[in-house]
């Protein structure tokens, strides 16, 4: 929990900074969390290639596992639907297109906003950026009352990079390919999954 | 998103080369990194006036959105957790 409120204390703070414009230009480029991205990738690669068994540790795992992107993708949809009464200014398609970004807040942002407009991909946004938000902060809870996957589950598109170190640290060292396998499924499905309900 | 995924990649090599050594500080990095991420996210949204404009009317909806397919993605893993556990613990051991 500890972890958590730092890294929401660094979020609230560049949301301040960002909004009064205390910081120089170039921090506003996105070019830059890009560059701190690769980093971190290249960190969190050096981090599973140094434990050197990879593959032993891959065999460990239940074959059933490839389902879990499957289960995330149904379980999210099931919880949109679920809310959507109580959703006045979008359809149900409007707010499974938003849902469909699983975290990836800057994709699906860009996408709805193309083909919804910018009310829904404002919307996409937000929700995703939420749903990255509640990964970070409860990931303890998650795994403590609904198993190792969930953590994993509720990254959706992002537990290959931005979840990734916070899962590996609640569900163990051995669910770090799940993630990423994970992640990268996720991360594909994205950008179709949105067409799709956009579509409709 | 190639860029992202070649970085991990030389990443898992260079770790794997160089497995021998000890590096405590990398979990550090990690953490410092992924702190950065985040407030770099939070000065792009803070300095948006469309996301920021918009808060106030729209972000009942989008948090709700967010939450519930948060929890609904959990719930379900929760079930396939559960369906795979008990054979897993056998394999383990």
């Amino acid at each position: 929990m500890k972890s958590s409120l730092i890294i929401l204390s660094f979020f609230a703070t560049g949301l301040l900074l960002g909004f009064f414009r205390l910081l120089p230009e170039v921090f506003f480029n996105e070019e830059i969390s890009f560059y701190v991205l690769c980093c971190l990738m290249f960190t969190v690669g050096f981090s599973i290639g140094h434990q050197g068994n990879l593959i032993r540790q891959f065999r460990r795992l239940n074959p059933r596992i490839v389902f879990l992107p499957l289960f995330t993708i149904a379980g999210t949809w099931l919880g949109a639907l679920a809310v959507v009464f109580f959703i006045n200014d979008f359809s149900l398609f409007d707010t499974l297109a938003a849902s469909s970004g699983f975290g990836y807040y800057s994709l699906s942002g860009i996408l709805i906003t193309r083909y919804k407009g910018v009310e829904l991909g404002t919307i996409a946004l937000m929700s995703n950026i939420v749903r990255e938000i509640l990964t970070l902060l409860f990931a303890p809870l998650m795994v403590k009352y609904f198993g190792k996957f969930s953590t994993i589950s509720s990254g959706g598109a992002t537990t290959m990079d931005t979840t990734f170190p916070v899962i590996v640290q609640t569900a163990g060292k051995d669910y770090a390919l799940v993630s990423i396998y994970h992640g990268f499924v996720m991360d594909f499905s994205v950008p179709f999954l949105v067409t799709f309900w956009c579509s409709l | 998103m190639f860029t992202v995924l070649g970085c991990m990649l030389v990443g898992i090599i260079a770790g794997f080369i160089l497995r021998k050594k000890q590096f405590k500080i990398i979990q550090k990095v990690l953490f410092v990194l992924i702190w950065l991420l985040l407030f770099l996210l939070g000065a792009e949204i803070g300095s948006n006036p469309i996301v920021v404009r918009q808060t106030g009317k729209l972000g009942f909806d989008a948090l709700l959105i967010g939450v519930a397919g948060t929890l609904g993605s959990i719930i379900a893993a929760g079930l396939l957790w559960k369906w795979i556990k008990p054979d897993k613990s056998t394999n383990e051991k």
